[in-house]
């Protein structure tokens, strides 16, 4: 058996550190509560994602190589609080330069050694949290890329099912797409608009106070939509439900 | 963006505008896909099954002209006329001519999308030939002068109430004829018995070709598909060329899943396999009073059509697809838009590989962006295909071919060449997040400029915070230490 981590990396992705960054700390803040020290290396910026998904292979492997080289000055474990942005490095990397004689191997490395947030606290770390004793009522909605390219089903339902125990709201629908999709929720801005209604909808019946999700892309698309209807609930990332609990 | 894009715009405006179809689609697509989700949870080993049939479809594919070879011998052997035909043109020219030469007058067809590809009955009628559909689905289609919006399912789109409607006005039905289902399924089936006896012709399309007997397999839910195959003195299969397997093992592979994927039935109510025309007495095999019915004639045409050119490209996966219709019913896109607003004759993920790859990406890549890439296509695909892989391939050749807004392209190489930089990344993050945050109140925008409006049109956005969080967590270490 693999000894448990002390340390990681934190790749926190360009969305929580431009416009989550409370994300971030909580994560952090989370991490250290369970002994593991935590790396932010300073270099960081975006996993290439965007390019990818957009079918601009070359520019999303030069993101892939500074990614790489930013995260292979250790062999700590990455941890990502994104699942696409994870499912990005480890499902997508090895491919996009497999041909790359220099970081084809590097990319296998980091890839082994990269982990979504919530599946690097229960599947490596093996944490079960303690039950806040009161706080909102959450619904958890399953990001797809984590969902589908990392098989995260369970962890982050664990989670929180541990801290909110009888306050969880079951959602209809919740591992339907809230179209996000990345770019894709601007150039087929009405389809993507028309997913998010459906998926609002759920989450205004699912009696739920805060929408939960294991990526701020998501979180920023359902919290958007939210706000811009005068919703009363909130979208927060499952760090900083974690972290704190009780806050609503 | 091209032309054709522009179309493909306004025919998803118009489709998410439709009350009524987002009413059908959301009614049916869903009863499908649930019935998918249980059909498969009842199977046992449910994705060893769709591992069976993706290695039955995979072997098929990497064999594809030996294979095509061998059934084309086979199915002459047994009394069948084998044609190619390379293009849609062709497979119009040659089933037009054999209509003519026979001097047929009706023709009867079972469901077939390899005729709508072609375009068939449009070139029969031109050549005086009427052609019944048969399928309830198609027969409504047909009827409405519409097109079919589902693989399977061709009038997804329309309610029962919508088909009751067309009935009373194109077929004169009286309220009783057009109370409830059954009552409406029975008219069609009174009005089409007829046409079956009296057609000379029947015409089908190919679920999959058995390479090793020469055999045809055709499934169908209402027993068209027989009587189409077996009544009229000429039967015309048209058969995709890669639809095809080696052998019986591998038919049966890809049938465990066919049918559950389609429909959540464990198999469809019809499975004829058809080898050889009629057999008459002492014709081989045929015992001494010879077969009491099938075909006199039963031509088989192999439609090429572009498919040949999707063979050895990043794209050959997609020619496993054995049509089933389960990527549609899983999309939440398709089940939004519906069919129609794809514009071809294949919609969903599996149309958004097929129509570029088969027609052209100049006018048809812009199908696959019509995907948030969820992958719940590739979840339920009975031979695995990963569409959302496929999907990005044509992004990703439609990309190097200049076929994305300019605004992309030209957004693409400026962020990759920012990102690849990590001093310049911060400096131009501190930079964007200052001047965004000029747009905003109580931490939100709620109206962005250019392209980006299409977010604001319907959501706020976030403001970008005052401090990253990179540059907060070293203060916040900076302070510690």
């Amino acid at each position: 058996m693999t000894p448990r981590p002390t340390r990681v990396q934190l790749f926190v992705t360009c969305l929580v550190d431009r416009f989550f960054p409370a994300a971030g700390h909580a994560a952090v803040e989370v991490l250290e509560r369970y002994g593991v020290e935590v790396h932010v290396p300073s270099d960081q910026t975006c996993c290439g994602q965007p390019a990818f998904n957009g079918g601009f292979a070359a520019d999303a492997a030069a993101m892939a190589r500074t990614t790489i080289d930013v995260l292979s000055h250790s062999v700590d474990p990455v941890v990502v609080p994104s699942g696409s942005c994870a499912d990005m490095i480890v499902n997508h990397y090895p491919g996009l330069l497999a041909g790359d004689a220099a970081y084809g191997p590097k990319a296998k490395a980091l890839a082994a050694r990269t982990y979504e947030f919530s599946q690097f606290l229960v599947d490596v770390l093996g944490v079960d949290p303690a039950a806040a004793p009161s706080g909102p009522t959450l619904a958890y909605h399953a990001s797809c890329h984590g969902l589908r390219g990392l098989g995260l089903r369970e962890q982050p339902r664990r989670l929180l099912h541990a801290v909110a125990g009888e306050r969880s709201a079951d959602l209809p629908d919740a591992e339907t797409c809230c179209g996000f999709g990345g770019l894709f929720a601007v150039k087929m801005g009405p389809i993507s608009s028309a997913m998010l209604d459906s998926k609002l909808d759920a989450i205004e019946r699912s009696g739920a106070d805060v929408v939960v999700a294991t990526d701020v892309s998501c979180l920023m698309h359902i919290g958007g939509g939210l706000h811009r209807r005068g919703s009363r609930v909130r979208a927060r990332h499952i760090a900083e439900v974690l972290a704190d609990p009780g806050h609503d | 963006m091209t032309e054709a894009a522009l179309a493909f715009h306004r025919r998803i405006d118009a489709a998410l505008a439709d009350a009524g179809l987002r009413r059908a689609l959301a009614l049916t697509a869903g009863r499908l896909a649930g019935g998918r989700a249980a059909a498969f949870d009842a199977l046992t080993d449910a994705d060893a099954c769709r591992d069976d049939a993706r290695r039955a479809r995979a072997g098929a594919i990497a064999r594809l002209d030996s294979l095509l070879d061998q059934f084309a011998r086979e199915a002459s052997a047994r009394g069948c006329t084998v044609h190619w035909a390379e293009t849609a043109a062709d497979a119009r020219r040659i089933i037009t001519g054999i209509a003519r030469e026979r001097n047929i007058r009706l023709a009867v067809k079972s469901k077939s999308m390899a005729t709508e590809e072609v375009e068939l009955n449009e070139a029969l009628e031109q050549a005086g030939v009427r052609v019944v559909e048969t399928d309830l689905g198609e027969f409504v289609v047909q009827l409405a002068a519409d097109r079919p919006s589902h693989i399977i399912a061709p009038i997804v789109h329309l309610s029962r109430q919508d088909v009751a409607t067309l009935f009373q006005e194109k077929l004169g039905a009286t309220a009783a004829d057009v109370a409830d289902i059954p009552s409406m399924t029975a008219l069609a089936r009174r009005l089409l018995r007829a046409e079956f006896l009296q057609a000379g012709m029947g015409i089908s399309g190919v679920n999959l070709a058995v390479a090793d007997t020469g055999s045809l397999c055709i499934v169908t839910n209402e027993g068209n598909g027989r009587l189409t195959s077996t009544l009229p003195r000429v039967h015309v299969a048209l058969l995709g060329l890669e639809r095809i397997v080696p052998g019986a093992a591998d038919l049966a592979a890809v049938l465990t899943v066919l049918a559950r994927s389609a429909t959540g039935q464990a198999s469809s109510v019809y499975t004829n396999v058809m080898t050889g025309p009629r057999r008459h007495h002492g014709g081989p095999g045929a015992g001494p009073a010879g077969e009491p019915d099938g075909p006199e004639e039963l031509h088989i045409v192999i439609l090429d059509n572009g498919r040949s050119r999707v063979l050895g490209t990043p794209l050959a996966e997609i020619l496993y697809c054995v049509r089933c219709g389960a990527c549609l019913n899983a999309c939440p896109v398709y089940r939004l838009i519906g069919g129609h607003a794809y514009g071809g004759v294949y919609p969903g993920p599996v149309g958004s590989v097929v129509m570029p790859g088969l027609h052209g990406l100049e006018d048809w890549s812009e199908l696959a962006h019509a995907s948030s890439l969820c992958g719940a296509c590739r979840d339920v695909c009975p031979v695995k295909i990963d569409l959302p892989h496929l999907l990005l391939e044509v992004r990703r050749e439609a990309a190097s071919r200049q076929l994305a807004p300019l605004w992309i392209r030209a957004a693409m190489p400026a962020y990759s060449a920012v990102a690849t930089r990590p001093r310049l990344y911060r400096w131009a993050g501190r930079a964007a997040a200052r001047l965004a945050r000029l747009l905003q109140q109580d931490g939100w925008i709620r109206r962005l400029p250019g392209p980006l409006g299409a977010w604001t049109a319907s959501r706020d956005f976030p403001a970008p915070a005052a401090r990253s969080f990179v540059e907060e967590h070293q203060a916040r270490k900076a302070a510690a230490r």
